[in-house]
């Protein structure tokens, strides 16, 4: 059983159309991270987030929500919903009860990007509240003019504001702007790279050895759409960490679940225990690159692993690494 | 009994970027999959091709159940682009069941 599917990709591509997101998000909550960074704003080369960690914290509250629903009486009023979000953005009443630590742990791992790239001596800007979501799960549910539209939306945007590179900090981002959109977009041009293909570029030099290993997992859509495994390994290792890879990693890597948490939640948990399993016989601190991958793992892991994201990893070794730090 | 409509399989043959002719049930998509649907992908392409409307009809949850994790793919011979096919058929189910586009 699940929750009704049609109602539920409906208010996602309402509210695509409509408020420019499938979980449209308050200024501050998209922009905030930013704070205090001093980052230029526009530019050539951009630090495109696409929200998708700022959207984390609501989605943990939405879907929880959605779990307590599943084959509940309570499934045949999305119907309703979906009316009601027509006029009232439902999203948003859902992530104001989202927790300020998620909040504030999401945004530090952006902090953490660009503090990373910065030290690399990347300069880029960043497009504040111009900057759109990417589309990427409207695009899987399989609503492709609504997603075309959205993307020509957004392709628009990043030319008036000369952008001809983006730098991105997710998997899915990453892949829906790099292959997706030259195949919707007539003559989309700009070059999209993931932060950590950017920082492997660079050429970290190697730090001490800080005494630690991780277990990696990695991302479906970064090692086998888009083929980068390489780099987040070298990174860890050029940071001083011992990398340990679980049975299947890299290309054959194993599924989070997370794409099933918003219309089948109880299937989710069953896909990710089974990855915490395999994560847990190589070690306890276990590396991820995609904010999905991260929540929806982490709840499943509950007290046995610590489930980092490679950000917050790569910019706590530095620190320890660096004089004085 | 089951009813074959020509429209469905007319609609596959369109789709762009439906490749699963290529498919010689080989059965290595459905060993690796994560979901261990028995339908998954490899019945549900041979059904959508064959135009058997109603299975892929009842078959709705396991079209929007998968990852699109690509694990099928990327061990398939006969190099079928899988989950890109489950995307066109969710989006002529969008179409044609819910209404949606
Ligand atoms: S792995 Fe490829 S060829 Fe084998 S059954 Fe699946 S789709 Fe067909
Ligand atoms: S892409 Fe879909 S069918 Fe293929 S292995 Fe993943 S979940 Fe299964």
């Amino acid at each position: 059983m699940s929750l009704p599917i049609a109602p539920i990709l409906g208010i996602l591509s309402d509210n695509l159309r409509k408020r420019g997101s499938v979980l449209p998000l308050s200024k501050r909550t998209a922009t905030g991270w930013a704070r205090g960074l001093g980052l230029p704003r526009g530019g050539e080369t951009i630090l495109y987030t696409g929200q998708m960690y700022q959207m984390i914290p609501a989605l943990e509250v939405m879907s929880a929500q959605m779990a307590a629903l599943e084959n509940s009486f309570m499934t045949r009023f999305f119907g309703i919903g979906r009316v009601f979000n027509k006029f009232v953005n439902l999203s948003f009443f859902m992530s104001l009860s989202a927790s300020s630590e998620k909040k504030r742990h999401s945004n530090q791992v952006l902090r953490d990007i660009a503090g990373l790239l910065r030290e690399a001596g990347v300069e880029f800007g960043y497009l504040y509240e111009e900057e759109l979501y990417a589309g990427a799960l409207v695009h899987d549910e399989g609503m492709d003019e609504v997603f075309a539209n959205h993307a020509r939306r957004v392709a628009e945007r990043l030319k008036k504001q000369g952008v001809r590179r983006l730098i991105t900090v997710d998997p899915h981002t990453t892949n829906i702007l790099r292959q997706v959109y030259p195949r919707y977009v007539k003559d989309f041009d700009i070059q999209v790279q993931s932060y950590l293909e950017v920082l492997a570029e660079a050429h970290p030099e190697a730090t001490e050895p800080v005494n630690g290993e991780v277990v990696v997992h990695d991302s479906c859509v970064y090692a086998r759409y888009e083929k980068m495994f390489d780099q987040p390994r070298e990174l860890l290792r050029a940071a001083g960490l011992a990398v340990r890879d679980p049975e299947l990693s890299g290309k054959s890597s194993h599924c989070c679940g997370g794409p099933l948490e918003s219309l089948f939640p109880a299937e989710a948990h069953r896909i990710s225990g089974a990855r915490v399993d395999q994560l847990e016989a190589k070690g306890k601190n276990v590396v991820t690159m995609c904010p999905i991958c991260k929540v929806n793992l982490s709840k499943a892991a509950g007290n046995r692993l610590i489930i980092h994201d490679i950000a917050t990893t790569l910019a706590a070794c530095r620190r320890q690494a660096a004089p004085n730090g | 009994m089951l009813r074959a409509s020509s429209e469905l399989a007319a609609r596959m043959k369109e789709a762009e970027g439906f490749n699963a002719w290529a498919c010689f049930h080989c059965g290595t998509c459905t060993a690796l999959c994560p979901l261990g649907y028995e339908i998954l992908p490899r019945k549900l392409f041979r059904e959508a091709m064959l135009g058997l409307e109603d299975r892929v009809r009842a078959s709705i949850p396991q079209i929007f159940s998968c990852l699109l994790c690509r694990m099928c793919e990327e061990n398939c011979p006969a190099e079928v682009h899988i989950a890109e096919n489950i995307r066109t058929l969710r989006y002529l189910i969008n179409r044609q069941e819910f209404g949606l586009k």
